[in-house]
């Protein structure tokens, strides 16, 4: 079957809807990277089997008039912390932490008699949420682009298309001309979401602007910081959302091809685009003469082979044309000289899934969130020591205290709030003290204070984390990862990873902070491309906002929050001590030892302070001072 | 080992992407994925095949940190240090797999190639961190004694 136009898309959306309606009630069991891991898919199954052995539908025909319930495997409801979730309709009660056990008192239950479970709902503060929606973490959010993820079957074409899906393709390529897409996306002040923040309207325009016959769209879909899962959420919950950026790009700026580069390491998002793209195919909503406009465009699949530097611009053309990902110098730019030498839009997967709602409800509407230089909303993946973990989305100028305390529910297990490190490895961290807390997240607000957006990581560390680590951390990270073209990224990220290493070790002096900051400065300043050109941000921002904790590291040779190994010895307290020789056993240098039954000791000189016998000890009876 | 059956599907591997250089890469993926790994023979074959120096096979093979010129083990264990997981304490996690393997940062894979322990700096579940994955599937909140029972099954399942 082929779509040829917007009124038949129309109508085939009715159709879909009114088949759709035919399942009265609906299990969206969440599917997600997360929640695969805890099970759902047997979940799933089992479900699915149970229905079927009450001898209810679940596969619907079309043709009949008969009922039944959808069971569907989603994309990822975002609150991973409390997964494997389950959302059911018509009454929109999510389930916690569900159980092979739980289906069968599900089926019976909720399905069969709509009655709730409350032992599966999210209970907090001595009060039950019942619906997805009243719970704190859904209701403080406002879900544009995640619309759709967790509430449909992500493999199932007709389900987007009844919710709207391919609308705006519709609109585009029936009743647009190329520029005037360009101008709407610039009217709506849409910024990129890789973290760079430039404003997509331009960058399109410019791509429309070059003479060059051949010109092509990259969707950047190597989400290679540690600490983000967005952009996977949104391939793999709504898919279709991401292809109907790109074709509508690729309209509005004269290409007919387009690229998703994705990281290896995401398979499901691979297999999900995949399958999306061939359904897109089948209906004619993607490949040649879509919609009967004459305009033609083709989507492949590029698969990463993990290397972070390869999000940047260049570095990730020069991949997909089977080189090593190295960035270029610049310019010319990407929009002037990209993929194959040719005009290209290089956009995020987020900034894609952005468009379709722009073209739907117009540059006004779309404005209408967020504040006066950085429209609409941003998804951030919240992780860390938090007590609601996952993947949110709030409207740009919202503040880090909503975001932390509000809707990820503050720090678990009544720990204080120390820092929250925003943007990855080309981010920074910040504080409590420097109301940083109150600063409303906006592209240029994070700029300000040293830290940015980058691709939306947010981490956040309570009073246990020693930032001097963190530092060495991010910076282990870059050094690992610099491609090794420029010198100043290459040999500074290599300089400033040791001085850190010696920090932490509980070697460093007070003229090492002063040559930690100084290369810092230079590798920001001279470094070619914006892995480099960041890299030295978490040593920025954490020499500006915890310099007392470096001059304890330094100075006072401790470290405040017991982190660093260099800086303080284990001990076993005699008077805790049981005797149980767990502490021995998992010691990897053997430097503990003891009678059974009898406090154990710790050979100092032997320790290598791993902390393996802290973790083990059932009594609490070793500490790190 | 680069017999003619090896040599046929290398082949059928490099024609399916058209003898293209430019599909370079895939055509290292997909071979990676019959062997596990990249033996030096295979590289060397490619090359020739496609008309590009050893250098610059072997330029890409090491610049690209999933490709890898020795042989792993049959389980490939991947801890995640990315922030969230590093936050949530990763690094005990690995200790204690390489404790009880034997390994290190240098060995990585045991004698018997039964496992291969390597860190990777995020798998995007940082939800659920601290999180490992023993051969692409997923486990999350992980501790160090849980990792230990995880090995045993894996073990127990290796020498029924």
């Amino acid at each position: 079957m082929i779509i040829s136009n917007y009124n038949d898309l129309v109508s085939t959306a009715n159709k879909y809807k009114e088949s759709l309606d035919k399942q009265t009630k609906k299990v969206l069991i969440c599917a997600g990277t997360g929640c695969l891991a805890g099970g759902s898919l047997a979940i799933y199954e089992k479900i699915k089997s149970l229905i079927k052995k009450r001898g209810l539908l679940v596969e619907i025909d079309l043709t009949k008039e008969d009922e039944g319930i959808g069971v569907k495997k989603s994309g990822c409801h975002g609150f991973c912390e409390a997964g494997p979730l389950i959302r059911i309709e018509p009454y929109n009660y999510l389930y916690l932490h569900v159980k092979l056990e739980d289906c069968e008192e599900i089926v019976s239950k909720t399905l069969i008699e709509g009655k709730p479970i409350e032992r599966l709902m999210y209970f907090n503060n001595e009060k039950l949420y019942k619906t997805q929606e009243e719970i704190p973490f859904y209701k403080r959010q406002t879900r544009l682009i995640l619309h759709n993820c967790g509430h449909i079957d992500a493999e199932n074409i007709q389900e987007y298309i009844s919710r709207g899906g391919y609308k705006a393709t519709a609109i585009a390529l029936n009743t647009m001309k190329s520029k005037e897409i360009c101008t709407i996306i610039t009217d709506s002040g849409l910024r990129g979401r890789g973290g760079g923040g430039y404003f997509t309207g331009k960058k399109w325009s410019q791509v429309l602007s070059q003479d060059n016959p051949v010109k092509y769209v990259v969707c950047n879909g190597d989400e290679g910081d540690p600490g983000a899962f967005m952009d996977r959420s949104i391939m793999e919950g709504d898919p279709h959302k991401v292809i109907e950026g790109m074709i509508i790009s690729g309209y509005a700026t004269g290409a007919n091809n387009g690229y998703i580069y994705v990281r290896a390491e995401y398979p499901m998002a691979v297999n999900r685009l995949k399958i999306a793209i061939n359904q897109a195919l089948e209906l004619g909503l993607l490949g040649n003469n879509i919609l009967d406009s004459g305009f033609n465009f083709n989507i492949h699949i590029i698969q990463g082979a993990g290397a972070f530097v390869c999000g940047e611009g260049s570095a990730l053309t020069a991949s997909i044309e089977g080189e090593r990902g190295m960035p270029r110098v610049k310019p010319p730019r990407t929009v002037e000289k990209g993929l194959f030498e040719c005009p290209t839009v290089l956009n995020n997967v987020e900034t894609f899934a952005n468009v379709p709602i722009i073209i739907l409800n117009g540059s006004d509407e779309y404005k209408k969130y967020g504040t006066s230089n950085n429209s609409g909303t941003k998804v951030f993946a919240l992780t860390g020591n938090v007590v609601n973990t996952g993947l949110i989305e709030v409207p740009m100028g919202t503040t880090l205290r909503e975001v932390i305390f509000d809707i990820g529910g503050g720090i678990p297990n009544n720990k204080k709030f120390k820092a929250v490190q925003i943007g990855g490895p080309s981010g920074g961290c910040l504080t409590f003290d420097k109301n940083h807390l109150d600063l409303p997240l906006s592209f240029d607000s994070l700029k300000s204070v040293g830290a940015m957006i980058g691709s939306g990581g947010m981490v956040v560390m309570d009073e246990d984390t020693c930032m001097v680590e963190v530092a060495r951390f991010f910076m282990s990270f870059t050094q690992r990862e610099s491609c090794g073209k420029c010198i100043p990224c290459r040999e500074g990220t290599k300089r400033m990873l040791e001085i850190l290493e010696k920090i932490t070790s509980g070697n460093g002096s007070l003229e090492d902070l002063q040559l930690l900051k100084e290369i810092a400065d230079t590798v920001k300043n001279t470094a070619l491309c914006g892995l480099g050109k960041t890299a030295a941000n978490p040593v920025l921002s954490t020499l500006e906002y915890f310099y007392d904790e470096y001059l304890a590291h330094v100075k006072d040779k401790i470290c405040p929050a017991k982190i660093c190994k260099g800086l303080s010895t284990i001990t076993i307290d005699p008077n805790m001590c049981k005797g149980c020789s767990k502490c021995a056993k998992s010691c990897p240098v053997e430097a503990i030892s003891g009678t059974i039954k009898n406090p154990y000791v710790i050979d100092k000189n032997k320790c290598i302070k791993c902390g393996a016998c802290i973790e083990v000890c059932p009594f609490k009876a070793i500490k790190e001072v | 080992m680069f017999n003619e059956v090896f040599k046929e599907k290398v082949n059928e591997i490099i024609t399916r992407h058209n003898s293209d250089k430019k599909k370079l890469i895939s055509i290292i993926q997909d071979v990676q994925k019959e062997y596990h790994y990249l033996p030096e023979e295979v590289l060397i074959y490619i090359a020739d095949t496609l008309d590009i120096s050893h250098a610059k096979i072997y330029g890409i093979a090491t610049f690209y940190e999933n490709f890898s010129l020795n042989q792993k083990g049959k389980n490939i264990i991947k801890v995640c240090d990315g922030t969230a997981c590093h936050v949530r304490k990763s690094i005990p996690i690995l200790n204690a797999i390489y404790k009880e393997l034997g390994l290190n940062d240098e060995k990585n894979t045991t004698d018997d190639m039964i496992f291969t322990v390597e860190t990777v700096s995020c798998l995007g579940a940082c939800g659920l961190a601290p999180v490992i994955t023993v051969n692409d599937y997923v486990y999350p909140k992980m501790t160090p004694e849980a990792v230990i029972e995880l090995l045993n099954n894996i073990k127990k399942e290796e020498f029924r």
